[in-house]
């Protein structure tokens, strides 16, 4: 546990992290930022949020007042 | 007369070497050894290599960092916004807060949906965990936990548990029945055990397993039946404050953040940390992997959300504005990954565009800090708790 390390031991952890690290296989940000907004733009059009919801069919919308004719 | 000085020294084959050499006779640890000075004095050379001092450690670290950093800034040829550029502005958003959920005695810390999209379980500091029903606003299930600030609650994905937990550094999970009379505290299971207060559980995919973050600065996997430890995770030099689950298309990783100011994300079944990630000023309070399962969302306690690629192994965008100075305490996306939604301990909800980093709305309306934010697995409503003791659902 991180509180009953000393601070070596903390260090000594770290330490191999960062040499593990070094050495992971990365992709440049022009690849992969252009594919994340891909995603994005095609689930965009299924998103209530963005695209919202027509009052009847939302079930957190308040419902109209009773009418009694 | 004169004094004689007789140093007698031994003639043949060293220990170590194997030369036929004039030896030096010492004790290491109570036991003779005969070692050619040769030799002495590289056993005493290294001897100062294994006793790494923390500085010489510090310094290793410090040129590793720089040179991941060098790796890192390689690839880092656009923005995330640059690219994004040609995108359509996102319209006004009109939210509103839809229901409000009234009935926890003290601050709400944490809640989660079912995957029923209809249920909520909030847990609070008076150490209560309530099972809400969004639609309407009826509590279904009440239960008092033997200690106060339960920071920690989920919902089990067949909608039949909650687990929970706190400053009992214990995780419990307690089947929810369909008899309102029956007393849950009783079916109560303890699963997991840290050293520290539980900061956050999740479970995986199914009722079977549950995945816990503590103060102890361990992550921890158990299995459910047993209580027994599959596997824990030591990797924070901090308490760790949140974690999040890989989207199951993606595999067996998830992501924790801390309070030593990394978020890092683990390979499940090895306990392997894969990646860390060292940006922030400050605690991060809250981890949210974006719906792609190829980046992650953090909020911090230095006012800023930023997001991490995991593929390009690096910081892709920060969601901060000079008028913001609180800390964000929660984060979640919307279902397509456009929008982010940030909870502050200015009592507001920031509504940031992932994709172009600007800010799309501001909800007011918690009259204390928002604690913790989550969308609705269908993607219609976002549900916030706050320490003003009640829950808002928005849509």
């Amino acid at each position: 546990m991180a509180r009953d390390m000393s601070d070596k031991e903390i260090l000594k952890m770290e330490l191999e992290q960062l040499k593990l690290e070094v050495n992971t296989p990365r992709i440049a940000v022009s690849t992969t930022a252009p594919e994340i907004i891909a995603f994005v733009e095609g689930k965009s059009a299924e998103d209530p949020l963005i695209r919202g919801v027509p009052e009847d069919k939302n079930p957190f919308k308040e419902k109209g007042g009773c009418i009694i004719t | 007369m004169c004094d004689q000085t007789f140093l007698a020294i031994t003639f043949g084959p060293c220990d170590n070497c194997s030369q036929n050499k004039p030896l030096m006779n010492i004790y290491l640890k109570n036991e003779p050894i005969n070692y050619c000075s040769l030799c002495v004095e590289l056993m005493a050379c290294q001897g100062l290599a294994k006793g790494e001092t923390i500085h010489t450690l510090k310094a290793e670290s410090e040129t590793l960092k720089g040179k991941l950093e060098e790796e890192r800034a390689k690839l880092h040829d656009v923005e995330l916004h640059q690219v994004a550029e040609k995108i359509e502005a996102l319209g006004q958003f009109v939210m509103k807060t839809r229901r409000t959920l009234k009935g926890h005695g003290n601050k709400v810390l944490c809640m989660d949906w079912c995957r029923d999209k209809r249920r909520i379980v909030s847990s609070s500091q008076d150490g209560k965990v309530i099972v809400w029903d969004a639609y309407t606003t009826n509590k279904e299930h009440a239960v008092t936990m033997p200690c106060t600030w339960v920071m920690a609650c989920a919902y089990a994905p067949s909608g039949c548990a909650v687990a929970c937990g706190g400053l009992d550094n214990k995780c419990s999970v307690y089947p929810l029945s369909l008899d309102k009379n029956e007393n849950l505290a009783a079916k109560k299971k303890s699963v997991a055990m840290h050293t520290n207060y539980l900061s956050s559980c999740s479970f995986t995919n199914s009722d079977m397993q549950i995945l816990t973050s503590s103060g102890d600065g361990t992550c921890a996997l158990w299995d459910v039946e047993s209580g027994q430890l599959l596997q824990s995770f030591h990797g924070h030099s901090a308490d760790v404050l949140s974690l999040n689950l890989a989207p199951s298309e993606t595999g067996n990783t998830f992501v924790s953040g801390g309070c030593d100011k990394k978020a890092n994300v683990w390979d499940m079944r090895s306990g392997q940390n894969v990646q860390s990630f060292e940006t922030h000023e400050s605690d991060i309070n809250s981890v949210k992997y974006y719906p792609s399962g190829d980046a992650f969302a953090t909020g911090s306690d230095d006012a800023t959300c930023r997001l991490y690629d995991l593929r390009a192994d690096r910081e892709v965008a920060i969601y901060s504005k000079e008028s913001i100075i609180f800390g964000a305490s929660s984060v979640d996306f919307s279902l397509s990954g456009r929008l982010l939604f940030a909870g502050y301990n200015d009592y507001t909800i920031n509504v940031w565009d992932v994709l172009k980093g600007t800010r799309v709305a501001i909800l007011f309306g918690h009259e204390n800090r928002v604690s913790t934010v989550r969308v609705s697995p269908d993607g219609t409503a976002f549900c916030s708790g706050s320490w003003d003791n009640t829950l808002r659902i928005w849509a």
